[in-house]
């Protein structure tokens, strides 16, 4: 089987994101992403996730590089500022790349 | 005097959340829990004002919602003097909107103590969550609409937020099923939503108690002003309450919850919509003071204290 290299971005912030996020991957005609309920500590305290005003989420997301590249560069500028938020990029090999 | 069962659980949480016991709810359970809350205050309400007209109540309310958009623009100036604008309006927010649960307990104090007080009470709860919120997104937004940043929602997303979030759904939904079920469509469902309110409750307050725990690192960063705030709003706020439960004419439980009402200070509807109107502002100081200090403060100290002012200005 081959396998095609793809770009995967992760992102960790705060769950009162995740609906202004799925809004803008729709928007940016994503075609699927993975989103999980998170805890952990960072600049922004720790999150015990077990309160509604205060949990985190992780969300997961695969596309070609350069549509990657510009979703986590969008999402830095609109909520990095108020927002904590944490994003990387990782090369991850995938089958069937016509999915992502 | 004896402490009420109920807090008795607050403080077992308080007390295990200190002591860094791995004591924890499922989030799931909390979740479900305060829905069961918030639709058990709202079907008991129901069934309260089923029984009285609205137009007689329709002064009241709206002297309630004048309380409400009253209290973050009393308390916004004064907040001013240490703070940030969007913190100090954040905060305004936190504390013009109501704590539920705060609510809850004081109406089980009353009830322990065999105090009477008007049934509209649970109204006067749901038409205070909301106004302050309106007025706090104000206050931060004034003179810097040019600057908002662009994470902030417009008007029509954030009203959405307020008028249909969680809390709201479920007490005006409950409110409206109370009503309309009557007593006797009620009772098959009596067992859950009126007998077993408050065991369920003690569940919820064990929960909080670990919260509030979780709470106390940000006090000791942020320090004295927090705990002055925390404090100090909610003694002076319920005042505020007092006099407006005296002008609406009620009696001395009625003007108690009204004072413990505006003492309370959100803690689940106001930071959502805090969070998404006004993303500046920063959510530990705001949660800190409403979470850490006040809810814990009117628990214990604050509800007794308010029906004893309510008794000497009633005069009974």
């Amino acid at each position: 089987m081959i396998f095609h290299t793809r770009t995967l971005l992760t992102i960790v912030t705060e769950a009162a994101l995740e609906n202004d996020l799925v809004e803008l991957f729709h928007a940016r005609k994503l075609r699927g992403w993975t989103i999980v309920e998170a805890r952990g500590k960072g600049d922004h305290g720790e999150q015990h996730g077990s309160f509604d005003a205060n949990h985190n989420i992780q969300i997961e997301l695969i596309a070609d590089s350069a549509a990657a590249e510009q979703l986590a560069e969008t999402i830095q500028q609109k909520f990095g500022g108020d927002f904590a938020l944490v994003q990387w990029l990782s090369d991850v090999r995938v089958l069937r790349a016509e999915k992502f | 005097m004896q402490i009420d069962p109920v807090v008795l659980f607050f403080l077992l949480g308080l007390g295990a959340g200190l002591a860094r016991s791995d004591l924890k709810l499922p989030s799931a359970l909390y979740e479900t829990l305060s829905v069961f809350l918030l639709l058990a205050i709202g079907i008991k309400g129901g069934l309260e004002l089923a029984k009285q007209p609205f137009l007689a109540i329709l002064p009241q309310a709206l002297l309630v919602l004048l309380m409400g958009f009253l209290i973050p623009l009393l308390i916004y100036p004064l907040l001013r003097w240490r703070l940030p604008q969007v913190d100090a309006a954040s905060i305004a927010a936190h504390y013009g909107s109501v704590s539920v649960v705060t609510y809850a307990v004081g109406v089980a104090y009353l009830v322990r103590q065999g105090v009477s007080h008007e049934s509209q009470t649970t109204l006067f709860l749901v038409l205070l969550e909301m106004p302050a919120l309106v007025v706090g997104v104000v206050l931060a937004r004034l003179g810097r609409s040019g600057e908002t940043s662009s994470a902030a929602h417009g008007w029509g997303k954030l009203l959405h937020e307020v008028l249909l979030g969680k809390s709201m759904v479920l007490l005006l939904g409950g409110l409206a099923i109370g009503a309309l079920a009557g007593p006797d469509g009620i009772k098959p469902l009596d067992k859950l939503y009126l007998d077993l309110f408050k065991p369920v409750l003690t569940l919820f307050l064990l929960e909080m108690g670990l919260v509030v725990a979780g709470k106390f690192g940000i006090l000791r960063r942020e320090g004295l002003f927090l705990a002055a705030v925390g404090i100090i709003l909610p003694l002076l706020l319920s005042w505020v309450g007092i006099g407006f439960g005296l002008m609406m004419g009620l009696s001395t439980g009625g003007v108690t919850i009204l004072g413990i009402l505006a003492a309370s200070a959100s803690y689940i509807a106001a930071p959502a919509a805090m969070r998404m109107a006004v993303p500046q502002a920063n959510p530990a100081l705001s949660l800190g003071a409403a979470l850490g200090i006040t809810f814990p403060f009117n628990l214990l100290v604050g509800i007794p204290l308010y029906h004893r002012f309510a008794a000497f200005v009633t005069g009974a």
